[in-house]
Formats: structure tokens, sequence, C-alpha cells
């Protein structure tokens, strides 16, 4: 390695650093079925529990009768309230301040909630045991819909909280009130408001979907009563943070309770908060004194573990008459269910959804969000998305087109007048974020042009004159969407969960030989960390990604950290591994001067080594070096090569894109059929375009889903009508659209590599540019704001209300 | 519950086990025989994980009794790979063309492709996504997973296939 050759480019390719299509190294065990998924795990005598769930959205439960089941074959134990408040977990506490009950304690609040636990030999056995279980239920009135919750004789749904005047977020107005959160200046926003020349108003819903993975929740619990010690797998994307919470609701210490996160078949939110299947399968481990798995099938995943958005958000925005914005305000209704189990950092109870002002330089802003319990499922988490920033991307791109449609102006026109321009960066929006840096202007430009924007307008004029002279039945809408996400919390100035600082974690070691572990405190649930985050040792240090293993989600090898959701694994663990390899190679570099006979000041970087400077031939290999560390370093320096890095963001990062979305409608049917996407995204520094684009190809999906169809929806009587894949719409590959991808790169000025996140930006730009297509189509006819999902009912419903189907 | 015995060919080799009448063919390969490959997303029969090959058809093993498999010739994604133990050309395309995410999905995916590709050699993407659809998959949006098989389908024919993963 002392010469020169082989040459640079030889050489930076075996790497397969960062900006490289490098092929994902899980793929070799997920195509084989060789992956271990936590219902693929089987321990010697392990049992199996199972739930009883409620038929009722709001009962009082007056009775539990187990005789019958416990005469059932196989069944060993079952579990209510009575027995979890013996171990004080009849309740647990949420991440939002909140408590919820693990088994209905007295009363249930919502249909499928869990009445009690049955354990039983294998999981045939524990159905049959569930089945002979009797709960005697009185009903209760049912509250469905938020718009009520605060009504004078609505249901008291928490009777827990009866008297209190105040929660973890401020004070309660009303007894199914949670939290009111303000943000911005009230009094200047009104002021603005008052002198505009032009202002809308729209109630703009988001309706309840559900992430579901196509691996449910899961999980298997074994307890040791020699050593004291619990080991639980699960399906965890915080596999550090579901520990802690483990040692701080039982009487175990941290340090004897290991959490597994083995493979995990998909994530989007769902796999990031504790579930009562968690605890149950702990609780009956202890109370056994064998194993327990519980996994969740997908009608309880549906009906009972989280759900996300029921955000209903009413927008204004108050503009000149040349189209120039002056202020927004939005008040948001958020329906939380019957526990605030939202998933968000603990100071932030609608999470980051103050991002709402958007790309556009708003001079003030004001927003408040209500709370409300229902009965319905518990959760708010961030399905694909930082925490509410879909829900705010959504708002504000919808009433951006509403405010151009009034101004007659074109909603892309209108955008690019009043974008943040790239010199305002850093920039301070009015509701108190700093935005590191951007530049919409180009990208929308770059969108525009691609998608060839002018003459699709030309093309819709012509098509609604055809429509309104009778000769066609079909209305084109052009969707134009421009988002900005705010992803990678977070600086522990503003964030944390329980009191834990959203910090993140790598520690590498380097092996005699040349070869390296890495261990990151984030999980991957499909995002390719094994890949990636080898990729971004292989440049920092010059060893071969191939040569670097990566391990996350096992709490006792990997170092402390928050996990993987809300794209902040390249935000913060990307950057904690970039720190952690530079620490390694000041170290490396100490060595290489010792072993070269130079000063450390004289030698440079170069790929896979260090050089001396002026004398190209003097150089060492990292796999030299690495040899050295632990065979002949420096008098007086620590042999071994390793580092530990734990990062605190100085700021979250905000990626940002323009998407556009062409689609047809057919006004009789309501059959949409969507002709072009085009999606240009830009998190900053690109790691893996593959994997990149492969995360936006599914967030769009998930994007077109939500928008098109996918969604919770429940009757009058607080029954859940979408309950299984025979009503909740997970696109096939039939529906699912050619995605068209694109990319510009402005790099994050703070992060040591400059990337961003992107896994969620998809899923934030792709809902409002589907929903501003189907509005858009149906704009020329006298929409103002149709509400989500578009799907083929919907349409054919618009197209009658706006008396264009006789 | 009285137990039955079951035999079948599973990936060309003599299986077998004690099962109830009731349980599920997905549990039977899982559970008894301990083969995992076979994933179980949503027992409904729409999400296609647990996709086996059955007497040359694809089925949803999660809506079959195992005493419906006896005798029969079932092929999971643990049958897939070469005869030395390399990928199989599903394998290949999957993991050239990044047409999987969180793995999931994936075992069903190839066990439904395979037989797709033995009964249309040459598909067009549209046939592709046809032949598919009774597979879901959360992550890929799939137009890298029509690409994957295209892939192996170009390689199953003795043809190169040029086009990268997007």
């Amino acid at each position: 390695m002392n010469d020169m050759s082989p040459n640079k480019a030889e050489r930076e390719a075996k790497l397969e650093g960062m900006g490289c299509r490098r092929k994902r190294v899980e793929d070799v065990r997920f195509t084989q079925g060789k992956g271990n998924f936590v219902d693929d795990i089987k321990l010697p005598g392990m049992l199996f529990g199972d739930f009883v769930r409620s038929p009722y959205a709001h009962a009082r439960i007056k009775g539990i009768n187990i005789k019958k089941a416990m005469k059932v074959p196989g069944v060993l134990a079952v579990l209510t309230a009575t027995e979890l408040k013996g171990v004080n977990l009849a309740w647990m506490p949420t991440l939002a301040g909140d408590v919820q009950m693990v088994l209905a304690d007295g009363k249930v609040l919502f249909q499928n909630q869990e009445v009690a636990f049955v354990v039983a030999t294998d999981r045939y056995a524990a159905a049959d045991g569930v089945e002979a279980v009797e709960v005697d239920y009185e009903a209760l009135p049912v509250l469905v819909d938020p718009f009520k919750a605060m009504d004078k004789n609505a249901p008291v749904l928490r009777e827990d909280l009866k008297g209190k005047t105040s929660g973890a977020h401020g004070p309660r107005k009303h007894h199914n009130h949670i939290f009111e959160w303000t943000m911005g200046d009230k009094d200047l926003t009104e002021a603005a408001f008052r002198k505009a020349d032009v202002t809308i108003k729209e109630l703009i819903s988001y309706h309840r979907t559900h992430p579901s993975p196509l691996e449910t929740c899961q999980s298997v619990a074994s307890f040791d009563k020699i050593k004291g010690e619990l080991t639980v797998w699960g399906t965890f994307q915080a596999p550090h943070v579901i520990r802690t919470v483990a040692s701080l609701i039982s009487t175990i210490p941290e340090h004897k309770i290991h959490v597994i996160s083995p493979d995990v078949g998909g994530g989007f939110g769902n796999k990031v908060g504790a579930y009562p299947g968690y605890i149950c399968s702990i609780v009956a481990s202890i109370v056994t004194g064998k194993p327990v798995k519980w996994v969740e099938d997908r009608i309880e995943n549906l009906t009972a573990t989280s759900f996300a958005r029921d955000y209903h958000m009413t927008a204004e925005i108050a503009a000149t008459k040349d189209g120039k914005v002056q202020a927004l305000r939005v008040h948001v209704l958020a329906d939380h269910g019957a526990f605030d189990a939202c998933a968000d950092p603990s100071k932030w109870p609608a999470g980051f959804f103050n991002i709402v002002t958007g790309s556009y330089d708003f001079p003030v802003a004001h927003c408040a969000v209500d709370g409300v319990y229902t009965n319905k499922a518990p959760g708010g988490v961030a399905y694909r998305c930082s925490f509410r920033v879909t829900e705010a991307a959504y708002c504000i791109e919808r009433a951006m087109d509403i405010l151009a449609k009034k101004l007659n102006m074109d909603p892309a026109e209108l955008r690019l007048k009043n974008f943040i321009r790239r010199d305002q960066f850093p920039y301070q929006s009015a509701l108190g974020w700093e935005y590191d840096s951007g530049d919409y202007h180009t990208a929308m430009k770059q969108g525009m042009e691609k998608i060839g924007y002018p003459a699709l307008r030309e093309e819709q004029k012509r098509k609604q004159a055809d429509f309104k002279a009778g000769k066609t039945r079909d209305i084109m809408g052009i969707g134009v969407s421009f988002f900005t996400e705010i992803v990678g919390a977070g600086p522990s100035k503003n964030c944390d969960i329980l009191g834990i600082a959203m910090f993140d974690s790598c520690e590498i070691r380097i092996h005699p030989t040349g070869s390296a572990i890495a261990r990151v405190g984030t999980k991957s649930t499909g995002q390719a960390h094994e890949t990636t985050w080898a990729q971004i040792i292989a440049t920092e240090i010059g060893i071969p990604s191939a040569d670097i293993m990566v391990e996350e989600g096992n709490t006792d090898t990997a170092p402390y950290g928050l996990g993987t959701y809300g794209s902040r694994s390249t935000p913060v663990a990307g950057a904690a591994i970039a720190m952690a390899a530079r620490k390694i190679k000041a170290k490396a570099q100490m060595i290489a001067a010792y072993m070269l006979e130079v000063h450390e000041g004289d030698l440079q970087f170069d790929i896979d080594g260090f050089r001396v400077k002026g004398l190209p031939e003097k150089f060492k290999s990292m796999k030299e070096i690495a040899w050295a560390a632990y065979h002949s370093v420096p008098p007086g320096m620590e042999p071994g090569l390793e580092a530990v890095s734990y990062y605190d963001p100085p700021n979250m990062t905000y990626p940002f894109g323009a998407y556009f979305c062409v689609m047809d409608i057919d006004v009789d049917t309501g059959v949409y059929k969507i002709r072009r996407f085009y999606a240009l995204d830009d998190c900053g520094t690109r790691i893996n375009p593959m994997v990149i684009e492969g995360q936006v190809h599914g967030g769009l999906t998930e994007a077109f889903a939500i928008a098109m169809g996918q969604e919770i929806r429940y009757d009058a009587g607080g029954n859940v009508l979408t309950g299984s894949f025979m009503d909740f719409f997970i696109p096939t590959a039939v529906e699912t659209p050619v995605w068209e991808t694109d990319h510009t790169v402005t790099p994050s000025p703070h992060h040591p590599i400059g990337a961003k996140g992107v896994g969620e930006s998809p899923n934030v730009g792709g809902v409002p540019a589907f929903s501003n297509a189907v509005n858009d189509a149906f704009g020329f006819l006298g929409a103002t704001h149709i509400q989500m999902p578009h799907d083929y009912w919907r349409n054919w419903e618009a197209a009658k209300s706006l008396g264009l189907i006789k | 519950m009285s137990k039955t015995h079951v035999k079948f060919k599973l990936n060309g080799a003599a299986a077998e086990g004690m099962c109830e009448p009731r349980t599920l063919l997905v549990h039977f390969i899982r559970e008894n025989l301990s083969i995992t490959g076979t994933h179980i997303g949503c027992e409904t029969t729409h999400c296609g994980a647990c996709t086996v090959d059955l007497n040359g058809k694809s089925v949803k093993s999660c809506t079959l009794l195992a005493v419906q498999a006896q005798g029969a010739d079932v092929v999971t994604i643990e049958g897939m790979a070469n005869a030395d133990g390399t990928l199989g050309a599903l394998q290949e395309g999957f993991r050239q063309m990044h047409g999987l995410q969180c793995g999931y999905c994936t075992p069903g995916m190839i066990v439904r492709a395979h037989r797709l590709l033995k009964e249309n050699p040459k598909p067009t993407d549209e046939e592709i996504r046809f032949g598919i659809a009774g597979n879901l998959c959360r992550c890929t949006g799939y137009q890298n997973i029509v690409k994957a098989i295209q892939h192996a389908a170009a390689k199953l024919r003795g043809e190169e296939y040029l086009e990268a993963a997007e």
C-alpha cells in the first residue's frame, strides 16, 4: 500500500462509502427467509398470551368470570386488572404524560380495549381461553365526534381524572379536555388579519388512519427468577426507552433488564410506544415462571395499538391583494382517543405542529391545539412523519391552494412569491423554529421544468373548456405541494422522552486486522442501517464498508440511544457515527505519525490511510494502523482503537421538496387515474441514493394510500368499520402509481456530514400533492375544499354535491 | 383436541408432524416444523406474507389447514435458493434491484413471483403488477419489486437486465 496504485478512483470505489448505491447487506438473509423476527423466537417451555377485548366502545365492567376459561385445556392463567394491581401495573404511564389502563379497570373506553390476558400452552389454546372468559358489561353513552367532546352534557370518559383541573400540559377546560397548547403571537396575528386585503378560512381535516406495518406488534418476555433478570424481545423502534420504562414501572433494576429488538417488519411509528401486550407478556412470565409470547393479529393492530392523525385544523391566512402572505392562524381540535398516548417528545403535546408556517415567509402567526378524549383507540403516533408534521404540511399546503384560488393566482406562482429566500437561512420562523438551510426557489423551478408545468396548465384549460362544452366527463387536476419537514429530534434544550434527552449514539471498535464493528442506538425497521451506517464510517476512516458490521437493537451491547422514528436516525445517530469515526481517525493519525516518524501535522488523510504531505510514497493504510494500535502504539498511549460518541444535535434538520401530481377523474364514477407523480427531495448530503429513492417510493405509496382512501372509521356507536385489510386500504401493485424521483442537494450546515432525514418526507409532501390534485380538478366547478380521503365514492359525492351528476 | 398425522413434501424433502385438525398450514410450517421464513401479516388472505407454493399453485398458508396439505408438494422461501446454496434468480433480483426494505413481505413475494414466472416467463410490468396484487408491501411502493422480478425473468431467460434500481 506504500505506492500510489491502485489509483484513487479504484481505492474509493473499494470503500463503498457515502454517495454510492451500495447493495444492502440485510438482503442476503431476508431473501432467504432467514430474518429473525419476534414471532420466529421459540424458547423452551414458551407460553402464549392472548387478549379478551371489549366489544363496547364505552361500558362499565360489572364482573369478569374466568372459571370456565381456567378449565379450557392448556390455559394456565388469566390476568385481569385485579391481578395487575397486585404488581401496581393495572395502569401505565404514556409518553404524553397521561396514564393508560393496561387491562380494563372498572370500565372500557374504546372498542377492542384489552380486558383480560389469557395465558396458555399455545396460541390455539389461548384463543379458546379468550372465548371462555365471561365479562358482564353495562353499556354507557358513547362519544365519537371530537366536536362534541366538550359539550356541556358530554359523557364523562375518564373518571380517573375527576376533579383534576390540570394535566401534564397545563389547565383542562372540560372533563374531556386534555390540553391546550399555543404558539406564536396572538395579538400581532390578529392585527395583521384586521388590516389584510384578503383572508381565507377553512376547516381542513386530516382523518384518522393507522401505520399498519406488515408485521404487527409482538413480544416475548422471559423472566429468570433465579437471576432476577428479565429479557424482552419485541417489535420496538426504541428498545432503550422500553428498557428504562420497564425498569421505572417495575421493581426490576435497569441492568437486569435486557431488551432486544430483532429484525422488525416495518414500524412507521406503530412500534414506538409501549402497549398493554408488552406489559402483560412480562407480568405473565413473572407469574408463570416461563417465557410468554404475545402476537397481535391484524384486527387488534388496526383497532387497538395506536392510530395516527385525527387532526381537525381551522386554517386562516391573511394576504395582500397581490398574494403576499401576512399572517397565519390555525386552531386544531385533536382527537386523542381514550388515553393521551401520543408518541411525541414529552414537552410537545402537539408534536412539532408549529412547523405549520411551512416553506413560506409569514411575518406573524399563531396556532392553538386543543386535545380531547373520545371513545376511540389511544395513540396519536407519527405515522411515517416527524411529530404532527404531516398534519402541519397538509394544513398549510391546502390553505395556500385555497388562497391561490381566492386570489385567482396559479398555486405554483403563489408559492414562489412567498418562499423563504435562500439568503434568509438560517431562518427564524414566526412559530419559533430556526430552519437550518434551504433553496426552495431552485427546487420548485427544477420541479416545474421537469414536469412541464406550463404545458400541463394549458392542457388543463383545454380540458376544462371541453368539459363545460359537454365533450368529456373527465376532469384534470394538477396537485402542487412544497413541504418543509422538521426532523432529527432532537436538541436536549427542547427534546426529551420522560426526561431523557433525545441524543443518539455510536460505538465503533476497529479490530487488529482492520475490520470493525459499529453499534448504534437506533433500530432499523427497514431503513438499511446495516448498509448505510457502514458507508458513513467507510468514508470517514477509510475501511471498506464490507469490513464493517453494524449492530443495533440489543440494549446490552448498543450504547443508549433513543431509537428510530421521526426521521431522526441520520440527523442524530448519523452524526454520532461520524463523530465516533472522527475520534478513531484522530487516534489513527497519532499512531500513523509514530509509525512514519513524523509529526501528526505533517500527515494528511487520503481515502484509506494517512500520507506524509510532500512525500506521497510515505503512507500508512488504516489496515496497517489498526494492527499497530494493538501492537506498537506511541509511548504513553493506550492500546486499542475504539471510540464512543453521544451526539446532542444543536438543531433539527429541515429537509424539503417539491411534489407534483397529475390526476384525471371521471366525475360520473369518481374513478381517478394518477397520470404522473414527480417528487423532488432535498435531504442534504445523500448517503446511499438507492436507499433514498426506495424510501421515497415507499413513503409516496403510503401518502397515496392515506390521501386516496386509507382510514380508520367509526360508526356512531364507536364500532370500528375498517378493522381488517378488507376495509382498510393498503394499495396493491396494481393501484400504486409509478413514481418519478429527483433531487437537489442543500447540506445541513450544522450536521457533521451535512445530511438531513428523508424517510418521511414523501409521506409529508405526498399527501397534500394528491389532495391538492383532487381539489384542483374540482376547483373550476366551484369546489373550495373537499375533505380527504378521496376515494372513488367521495369523489362521486363531491361531483354530486357540485351538481355535476343529475 | 385429538391430533392428526400430516405428511407432505417440503422443499423437496419429506416433512411430517402431529397437529390438531384446525391447525393452519402456516402455523404447522412455522411452529411444528420450525421453518420460519414464511410470515403472517393479516390472517385474512389479503397480505400474502404467508404465500407458499402448493402443488404448483400460489396459496396463502394462513387460510389453509395443515391437513389440506396432506401428501402435497409444498415450496417455501427456504426452497428458492439454487442447488449449490447461492441465491436463486429471484433472490438475486430482489437484492440487485432493491426490491425489499424491512424484509417481512419478501418471502411471500418471492414465492409468488416464482410461480408467476413459471406461468409467464416474459411478463410485462403490468402483468407483474397484476400477478403480485395478492401480496402487499408497506415499504417499497412495488416499483423496485417489479424491476426485481424483471431482473430475475431476464436471468432465467438467459438475457441481461440493465436497468438500475431506483
